[in-house]
């Protein structure tokens, strides 16, 4: 695979073909931030937290970091002003939905982020699509989805799936970086019925499972 | 639910998963509405996740989960007719027939939506009944325009 | 249907039809478009059958439903040949005389002429009246010449004959250098030159290639290409047909929306007519060029305007958009490189390769070439579609087309682009519209809706309801347009309803900005509405937030009908029609209107005669106190 020479954050970094500019820089010590990137998922580009300014014949533009394939002679920002402007008041949208986030607060800190700038959301849900992801791609049991669109968008556990495959599973839970996907499984859960073989009570209690 | 005819629409379309979209508007016309069997019906047959399915049929306004009013009403809110009064048209329609866009009311009587455009700018505000445009309606004539259905 | 297995045969074909048709016979055609059908003119059509037979005339007089000729205002539009005599607003009980008067004794229907409301002026002629004098109707002219559902009739004014010559005497360089040399630009939004996409999907190494039509037309207030697709859809067809032997696409897709009954219903009839001639499928025209297309349903979503949302729905899924870091042309439907062009660019196509590069740039500006179909629509007299060449101005659209604004109100702005478009004021109204102007005035082209706003439109109601439309029809997947439309409405309903805060100006600018982030082009032209009106309408947010005042006098939360007790002549209007029982009255009694019963639905305001003008509407002031019940006597 040929080498491709660029700069980030003014470093000369060489890289090659395919990579995104996350691992480019990652490569020389420059952390771009992410929140629904994974390394074992396929590129996604939803949550934009990763997003930077690059230069393309010498006009600039907003890129997601994640996704961008690398190119020769590019000029990355992952730190300009316009950069730390947008992922400041991207993180204020995400903390009106999860203002308890361990990971967003870390990054509210990071941008001066005010997590009391918008109003908030009675939804926990930031959209990163991991559980989803995870478990249609890696697990490959869609028992999670997406429904709806637009600002009604949300994810949903599908009882007749999750019925069947989520009591043994929840490998999706560690990896959300909010308590929604918790909400959403503890909704379908009262709609799921146990499988035979496992001999629960048939209620949601933890205790008696097994 | 005829699930022979669900099997023959799939048919028509070759049982093929791109056609998915298709198939659910075809269903959608028949029924006028997307039956659960019928989801787990296609689901089955194409072979693709029902969280693929749940997915189309929340994301595209074409589609509704729950059973329709016998009357379909679209009260068209296209920049054009906006800047001409649809949103009283709007509120005159709920306030005739006590729902809000996306409901249907408990007699399964009207089913109320607002679409973006119908592109025919010319006679806005613009309401449809059952497929007849009622074109620059006033507020004060929707009530005997709804009264005549029956 | 026999089969045209060579130029040859389709041109003995055309020459058939063609001696058939006796031009000296009457021809009665109907505009069977979306807007004269709502208006009536299925029933107009019916009731000419009706008519002819009672007067033994069915052979001796065509009828015919055309394409959309544009003038939906006046619709259902009815044209006599020869003569081309034109009649609006034709009811069907009009019909019994247009075919005793014009059919059969050759006079003219005074009363169902244009009337020049300058002059006062009767028009006879469809070309003369000023809303079609003052436009060039390359494409849309054709919409009339033909029965939107005869292939006959195509070939009649020359249809496929542009397929031909690049089939048999064009190499597909040859037709991409025509195509380059016209700069001909995507009339579906953002204008890129539609050769690099053509170009880029040749030169990929890909085998399997896709040509697209892109028919799912989601602007509000946009209804062009669902003129061309219902009206002459195998120009359309064409138009693809040769895109797809100039880059080697052998697969189609025509993407329509639902909402278009009968754009669908003519696309596929079309294709099948096209078909049974040997025009579409294998070896096209004995040429050995293979090439079939599928029609493809939208089943109601803005957001698969954007094409690789389009292309996810193509391949049967929610149509989200798609990083396009490469593009689409390279790598579009399951990943084979795709062409996707709207309508209107393909329709431009054939008109190309017949009467060249040079014929189509003559038309236009340096950068923006040919015509462009525009829908004029809201506060204008003559609401429907018009074609120009690019480079006239807006005031010309306006005033000279379009007849102005009716109602002797002011003009305040015009709305292009749809939802990722811009207002554009009145002192910008001399600006000539092409792609790169209207970008530079803080609009764009958009698949070109034109808005017209008059003084009582608010355009803080207006940023308020473009974004109000983009909540729902947002795909939802990233952060930027997902929660930055849920925060600007939030702002922009606070401002619309009297509770807007010093700041919010400046918080939805900063929204605007994260916006840039966005994943799609939908996302990041999405605050354009809201920009573009605090760029010319700052005044307007200002007067919402400091002084709770609607300038319009739109904003329902924030005004108030009052009945001027000077002016009130207890006539009763108002009383019987509120709705809400608001409106204390009497015989002789000066009314009253009860604010807290009032909803603000503003019948009073619309029956009050207009002799007495006695309702008014309020803002920013208190309303003055009613009336005393020993003072209402009049």
């Amino acid at each position: 695979m040929s080498e491709i020479h660029l700069q980030i954050d003014g470093k000369d970094v060489v890289a090659s073909e395919g990579m995104t500019l996350v691992d480019a820089a990652k490569s020389v010590g420059i952390t771009i931030p992410t929140l629904c990137h994974h390394e074992k998922l396929e590129p996604y580009g939803g949550c934009r937290i990763c997003t930077v300014e690059v230069e393309v014949r010498g006009w600039p533009k907003l890129v997601a970091g994640c996704i961008y394939p690398v190119e020769k002679d590019l000029v990355v920002r992952t730190r300009s002003e316009k950069v730390d402007k947008v992922r400041k008041v991207l993180v204020e949208e995400m903390l009106a939905h999860a203002p308890d986030s361990e990971q967003l607060k870390v990054l509210a800190e990071e941008y001066g982020a005010d997590k009391d700038r918008f109003d908030k959301h009675p939804s926990f849900c930031i959209h990163c699509g991991l559980c989803v992801r995870y478990c249609a791609e890696i697990k490959k049991k869609h028992a999670v989805g997406f429904v709806d669109r637009g600002s009604n968008r949300e994810i949903s556990f599908f009882p007749e799936i999750a019925g069947k495959e989520c009591w043994d599973c929840k490998e999706c839970f560690p990896l959300c970086p909010t308590s929604a996907l918790q909400a959403a499984y503890v909704l379908a859960e009262s709609l799921m019925s146990p499988p035979e073989e496992a001999g629960g009570c048939g209620c949601s209690c933890s205790g008696h499972k097994k | 639910m005829d699930i022979k005819r669900i099997d023959e629409i799939i048919e028509k379309h070759d049982s093929e998963e791109s056609s998915l979209i298709q198939i659910l508007l075809d269903i959608q016309s028949e029924h006028h509405w997307l039956p659960k069997e019928a989801l787990n019906r296609v689901a089955e047959k194409l072979q693709v996740p029902l969280s693929r399915i749940q997915h189309i049929a929340t994301f595209y306004k074409a589609f509704s989960l729950v059973p329709k009013g016998r009357h379909e009403v679209h009260v068209c809110m296209g920049t054009a007719c906006h800047v001409r009064g649809a949103q009283r048209v709007l509120d005159a329609v709920q306030d005739a027939t006590g729902i809000k866009p996306g409901e249907t009311d408990a007699d399964l009587k009207f089913s109320l939506e607002t679409v973006n455009c119908l592109g025919c700018c010319a006679l806005g505000p613009v309401m449809e009944v059952d497929g007849k445009h009622h074109g620059n309606i006033a507020p004060s004539q929707i009530a005997s325009v709804l009264n005549n259905c029956d | 249907m026999t089969r045209l297995s060579s130029p040859e045969k389709l041109e003995c074909a055309r020459k058939e039809i063609v001696a058939k048709i006796d031009p000296s016979k009457p021809c009665i055609s109907v505009c069977a478009g979306a807007g004269c059908l709502a208006s009536g003119a299925a029933e107009v059509i019916a009731a000419f059958k009706t008519e002819l037979e009672f007067h033994g005339l069915t052979t001796e007089v065509n009828t015919r439903g055309t394409g959309c000729p544009g003038f939906c205002e006046r619709g259902p539009i009815v044209m006599i040949y020869p003569g081309e005599i034109c009649y609006l607003q034709v009811k069907p009980a009009d019909v019994p005389e247009i075919v005793s008067h014009t059919i059969k004794e050759k006079k003219v229907v005074e009363r169902l002429l244009y009337v020049n409301p300058a002059t006062g002026e009767k028009v006879t002629r469809e070309s003369e009246i000023p809303f079609y004098k003052n436009q060039q109707r390359n494409i849309l002219s054709e919409n009339i010449r033909l029965d939107s559902k005869s292939i006959d009739d195509y070939l009649a004014i020359g249809g496929y004959s542009a397929l031909s010559k690049v089939l048999f005497q064009m190499k597909p360089e040859d037709v991409m250098g025509e195509i380059k040399k016209s700069n001909l630009r995507g009339r579906g939004g953002g204008g890129f030159p539609a050769w690099r996409k053509w170009e880029e999907s040749r030169n990929a190494p890909d085998p399997i290639k896709y040509v697209i039509v892109n028919a799912d037309e989601g602007d509000p207030g946009a209804f062009m290409d669902r003129a061309l697709i219902e009206g002459n859809p195998h120009s359309i067809l064409e138009g693809l047909i040769i895109g797809a032997y100039a880059v080697g696409a052998h697969e189609g897709f025509i993407y329509v929306r639902q909402e278009y009954p009968l754009a669908v219903v003519n696309i596929n009839l079309a294709i099948r007519q096209a078909a049974e001639r040997g025009l579409v499928g294998k070896d096209i025209l004995g040429s050995g060029f293979d090439f079939t297309v599928k029609v493809h349903m939208g089943a109601g979503a803005f957001v698969c305007g954007e094409s690789s949302a389009l292309m996810t729905a193509l391949e049967g899924r929610a149509g989200e958009p798609r990083p396009k870091y490469i593009h689409t042309a390279v790598k579009g439907v399951w990943d084979h490189p795709s062409v996707l062009n709207n309508v209107e660019t393909w329709a431009n196509v054939p008109q190309i390769i017949n009467k060249g590069a040079d014929w189509f740039t003559q038309y236009g500006t340096e950068g923006s070439k040919g015509t462009k179909i525009f829908s004029l629509v809201g506060k204008i007299s003559n609401t429907g579609l018009v074609e120009v060449p690019m480079g006239v101005t807006l005031r010309e659209i306006i005033e000279k087309i379009g007849g102005g604004i009716p109602g002797g109100k002011k003009f305040k702005a015009v709305q292009t682009g749809g939802p990722s478009g811009g207002c554009i004021p009145e002192a910008q109204l001399d600006l000539v519209v092409d792609f790169d102007q209207l970008t530079k005035a803080g609009s764009m082209m958009g698949s070109g809706g034109m808005i017209v706003m008059d003084e009582d439109t608010c355009m803080v109601d207006i940023a308020r309801y473009f974004i109000d439309f983009l909540k729902d029809e947002s795909c939802g997947k990233c952060t930027p347009c997902r929660e930055g439309i849920r925060q600007m409405l939030r702002v922009l309903t606070n401002i619309t309803t009297g509770k807007g805060k010093e700041g919010d100006i400046e918080l939805l600018e900063e929204l605007a900005e994260s916006m840039g982030a966005a994943l799609c082009a939908l996302g990041k032209s999405a605050p354009n509405p809201v920009l573009s009106t605090i760029r010319y309408f700052r005044d307007e947010y200002e007067a919402h937030i400091r002084q709770q005042r609607c300038p319009a006098l739109a904003c329902k939360e924030m005004i108030a009908f009052h009945i001027d007790p000077a002016k009130c002549k207890a006539c009763g209007t108002c009383f019987k029609q509120c709705p809400a029982e608001a409106i204390e009255g009497g015989k002789k009694r000066i009314h009253v209107i009860d604010q807290e019963k009032c909803t603000k639905c503003g019948t009073c305001f619309d029956v009050c005669p207009k002799q007495f003008g006695a309702v008014g509407k309020i803002s920013g002031e208190p309303v003055p106190p009613p009336v005393p019940e020993e003072k209402r006597a009049l």
